[in-house]
């Protein structure tokens, strides 16, 4: 605790830090006596101050995971998520597994099959993902069209899409001093809003969809609202506000399926009308491809909650109140006012990405699945994109990689789609222990030191 | 120190007292010289060592867990545990000793009350006994009495007697003279770090007053007269809560005019934090009004307040003034961000936030190499010259500098000074409140002396300081006569948020 003053920021590359190091620990001495006091003891002469200089959880856990804000810790987190996946397909895989047990005999019996699997697994994500040589080189041929080249691309890019907003929505809370758990519940708000709009309004083609959008991004603002209201008028916690959101969100999309007139009048299970198709995001490459314009709006709001954040008065509120609110304060801004803001705006972005849910190409009508997972991924999303929007952006292409990847990797490799999600969170759980991947890979302290220091520069 | 003698700490805020006091417990370490205990020479590396050499301490917040018993807390951090197996609580055996030490002492508490529930001088008696069931010697108390209601004084007073009685020793950190001449059997007076002389309990207030304020040669800031206009703030009769809902400003009657600075002096925690964070418009008013300019200001918001022309220098600015992480030039902007020319609608401009940051640190003379870096990584000087910029690049009516300079370099104390002055000059009302005295002589056209949240006397900067000084020991020359000798501390007297180490 005695290190990390809460220093966000980009990386900065000029290495002038070892002189801004000694200044920055001189400027920050009040603030390191009042921080280790308490530690020396268990009666550590507390001053009066210190329960406000203390940073709060949310702010050590923000500093932390500045403190290693590099692409070196990323990558290397990447690196280390896919070695402990490589070990749990070998692990999970009972044939591999068995050839284990006459190692000592015929150690190439285990190493050849296990390194079949793992990058058969491996190569199958890639290509499910990214790019299919067999793709390209049927297309040279003629034996297929160019749209399965581009397929890999085209999954990945519309797992990609709601993710980025969930993202946004978690980032920019998060940049506010504010953890949204409620991504997933807010979303879901924004799947209802935008389906009934879809299918229950009769407007024309492209009214109609600007108006689902809306009315998507309006149910997660109204789910955004309530958390933020309750926590500048009564302080209520919004942690546990937004997670018991999340569970009303989810009972009241499961509840609303099956009422009359949302219900498929055609069917007996629990599934809602279908979007007219006047309300859905135009496909960008065809019908045979599933991306949709979907990512181009995520594109945009990834744009605009930068500008936001970085270039508007709003946002320099709601960065003063999320690094130093009694400083906001004193300087006549409104804590609380903001408070409900940032709540707002992020549910409203959960909001737009429920909408690409049901609006886009991976569903059209109401299911209690339709969701999926994506205001959680969000949460994961934000972390890895470092609450920076285009890291977002970029953390969020990277998840909709895996997800479109991982189906292949099952299909073809017969390797669960479960390992996916285990590869997304031990991604984020190596960037929240940045010293555990400094351990392993034995980074130089003094590097260690400059990344601690290098990081406040305009952000 | 002797065995069974009570040796009285005295010294203004800010002297070193709890600092001194925090080296003996273990909890700093001396950069320098060494602690003799019984002649040996002793290191301590934390509270445990200082504990097993029979040092204790009771601190000025309570370390107590208000969720526990009496018993519960007084054995956390030495468990009893049953039969030596570890994991297993032996309960019973702790409240015997918890019972058997209070009643030796005659220290009463209830062993199974839960600490949240009991009053403050309750809590305070059970870190007592918490410190005498581990066998100590030397008894720390700090500002013990801080906290008190002058019941709870009194029989605080009483229980270090028969402490006293028992051959223990005790430190008794205070600044109030009249506890001190109560129970002290020596005195030590400590200003700025150093021991500036000891004294006997028979020594008068008026000595000990002047030990402890000093005779330091004035800080000289160079002023011409001051030339008094209209009266620019009123504050009638207001009455201001602290956090804890303890009253805090008792009904204070203040005028600012323009082209004048009066300074509030008084000892930190005597209301000043509270009087001006009330006037800002950030601590809700119970009573009384402010006006600025003939307008009544209280329940405005602090935006609307510092539109009106007030510019604030907030007393800790590293939790009130600056965003640490935010460039210089975002925080020269800090509260004047969505005004032309730094905003247009709701885009900033940071073009002219730049701009106008490269002029505010030329001209102000900040101390960096570049307005993008982070403010927290200036000295303190110079980020209190951030602040003192931001605030004086806007017109004032009236400029309110709360500890302009604590925590800054003699350099940039010069500057700052001449910075207030110069808005004085021209027509600004400025007041400053510091629990420096020699920066509030050295400013103000008027001092004000703030006592428990009221206003004690108001006297001209070339008062003696030693008057002064009993004033702000709450003793006004006339009454000073009729005063009660041991004349014990409400709980209006309670330390403010700030560091009181």
């Amino acid at each position: 605790m005695s290190s990390p003053d809460p220093q966000p920021g980009s990386p900065d590359k000029d290495p002038a830090s070892k002189a801004q190091a000694a200044q920055d620990s001189l400027g920050n001495t009040e603030q390191a006596e009042d921080a280790t006091t308490p530690q020396a003891g268990p009666a550590g002469a507390a001053p009066d101050g210190a329960p406000e200089a203390r940073p709060s959880l949310g702010r050590l856990f923000l500093a932390n995971l500045w403190a290693a804000n590099t692409v070196t810790v990323t990558v290397l987190s990447l690196v280390l998520a896919i070695v402990v996946g490589a070990v749990l397909m070998i692990i999970s895989d009972p044939a591999v597994l068995s050839t284990y047990s006459y190692i000592t005999a015929r150690p190439s019996d285990a190493l050849n099959s296990s390194w079949t699997l793992v990058s058969g697994g491996y190569a199958n994500l890639f290509k499910g993902s990214v790019f299919d040589p067999e793709a390209f080189t049927g297309w040279l041929n003629g034996s297929n069209g160019w749209q399965a080249v581009l397929a890999p691309i085209s999954e990945t890019l519309t797992y990609t899409a709601p993710l980025v907003f969930t993202g946004l929505s978690v980032a920019l809370a998060f940049r506010g001093g504010l953890f949204n758990i409620g991504g997933q519940g807010q979303a879901t708000l924004g799947v209802v809003f935008a389906a009934l709009a879809g299918f229950a309004l009769p407007l024309p083609p492209g009214l109609h969809l600007i108006v689902a959008l809306l009315a998507g991004a309006l149910g997660g603002a109204i789910w955004g609202f309530v958390p933020g209201i309750l926590k500048a008028r009564t302080g209520a916690h919004e942690v546990i506000i937004t997670i018991m959101l999340n569970y009303i969100g989810t009972y009241l999309l499961t509840w609303l399926i099956v009422q009359n007139g949302v219900q498929d009048p055609n069917r007996t299970d629990a599934i809602s009308k279908s979007v007219d198709p006047s309300a859905q995001l135009p496909r960008l490459l065809g019908d045979n491809l599933r991306v949709h314009a979907g990512i181009l709006l995520a594109v945009l709001a990834t744009w605009a909650v930068a500008w936001l954040l970085n270039r508007s008065t709003l946002g320099f509120e709601l960065r003063a109140v999320g690094a130093n609110p009694e400083a906001a304060r004193t300087a006549g801004i409104s804590v609380t006012r903001t408070f409900v803001l940032i709540m707002v705006f992020a549910g409203l972005l959960s909001g737009l990405g429920g909408s690409n849910m049901v609006l886009g190409s991976t569903a059209t009508a109401l299911t209690p699945q339709v969701v999926a997972q994506i205001g959680f991924d969000g949460i994961l999303v934000a972390l890895l994109g470092r609450l920076k929007p285009w890291g977002v952006a970029l953390a969020a292409l990277l998840f909709g990689a895996l997800q479109a990847g991982g189906n292949r990797m099952q299909s073809y490799s017969g390797i669960s789609l479960e390992l996916v999600t285990v590869l997304q969170a031990l991604i984020v759980i190596f960037i929240a222990a940045p010293a555990m991947v400094k351990a392993i890979f034995q980074l130089r302290a003094a590097r260690a030191a400059r990344l601690q220091t290098s990081l406040a520069k305009g952000w | 120190m002797e065995p069974g003698e009570i040796h009285a700490l005295l010294g203004e805020n800010g002297a070193g007292k709890s600092t001194l006091m925090n080296v003996l417990y273990g909890l700093y370490q001396p950069d320098e010289g060494e602690i003799l205990v019984d002649g040996e020479p002793l290191k301590l590396r934390g509270p445990s060592d200082a504990i097993s050499a029979g040092i204790g301490m009771v601190h000025q917040h309570f370390m107590l867990v208000p969720v526990f018993t009496v018993t519960e807390n007084i054995m956390l951090g030495a468990e009893k545990v049953r039969g030596g197996i570890s994991g297993f609580l032996d309960r019973r055996r702790a409240r015997r000793e918890v019972v058997e030490v209070s009643e030796r002492y005659g220290l009463r508490v209830d062993p199974d009350a839960v600490i949240e529930d009991l009053p403050v001088g309750i809590q305070q008696r059970v870190e007592i006994v918490k410190a005498l069931t581990r066998d100590v010697d030397l008894l720390i108390l700090d500002e013990p009495t801080a906290v008190l209601t002058p019941q709870e004084t009194e029989e605080l007073l009483t229980v270090m007697r028969s402490l006293k009685a028992a051959g223990k020793s005790i430190v008794f950190i205070t600044h109030k003279l009249g506890e001190v001449k109560a129970i002290a059997d020596r005195i030590t007076v400590i200003r700025r770090g150093k021991t500036v002389g000891t004294a006997s309990p028979e020594a008068s207030r008026d000595e000990l007053a002047a030990l402890m304020v000093g005779r330091n040669v004035r800080l000289t800031v160079e002023k011409a007269t001051a030339k008094p206009g209209k009266a620019v703030l009123e504050v009638a009769g207001l009455v201001v809560d602290d956090d804890r809902q303890i009253r805090a400003v008792d009904g204070i009657d203040l005028t600012v005019h323009a082209g004048e600075v009066l300074g509030v002096a008084g000892v930190q925690g005597n209301g000043q934090t509270e009087l001006i964070e009330a006037i800002m418009g950030l601590r809700p008013t119970l009573a009384g009004s402010v006006t600025l300019d003939g307008e009544r200001v209280d329940g405005w918001s602090t935006k609307r307040v510092l539109r009106a022309g007030v510019g604030y220098v907030p007393e800790d600015r590293s939790v009130d003034g600056l965003v640490k992480e935010f460039s210089v030039a975002e925080n020269l902007v800090l509260d004047i961000y969505d005004r032309p020319p730094f905003a247009g609608g709701l885009a900033l401009k940071p073009q002219a936030i730049a701009t106008s940051a490269k002029e505010r640190i030329e001209q102000f003379d900040v101390r960096t190499s570049s307005a993008s870096m982070p403010v927290g990584t200036l000295s303190g000087g110079n980020q209190q010259k951030v602040i003192v910029a931001r605030e004086l690049s806007r017109p004032l009516k009236l400029l309110i500098a709360a500890q302009p300079t604590r925590g800054v370099d003699v350099g940039s104390i010069e500057f700052i000074h001449s910075q207030v002055i110069h808005e004085r000059d021209i027509g600004t009302a400025v007041l400053v409140v510091s629990s420096e005295l020699d920066e509030v002589l050295g400013l103000a056209d008027r001092v004000a002396v703030m006592y428990r949240g009221r206003i004690i006397g108001i006297v001209g900067p070339d008062t003696p300081r030693e008057e002064i000084g009993l004033l702000m020991a709450g003793i006004t020359p006339e009454a000073a006569a009729d005063r009660a000798e041991a004349r014990p501390a409400t709980d209006d007297d309670v330390p403010t948020s700030e560091e009181e180490a």
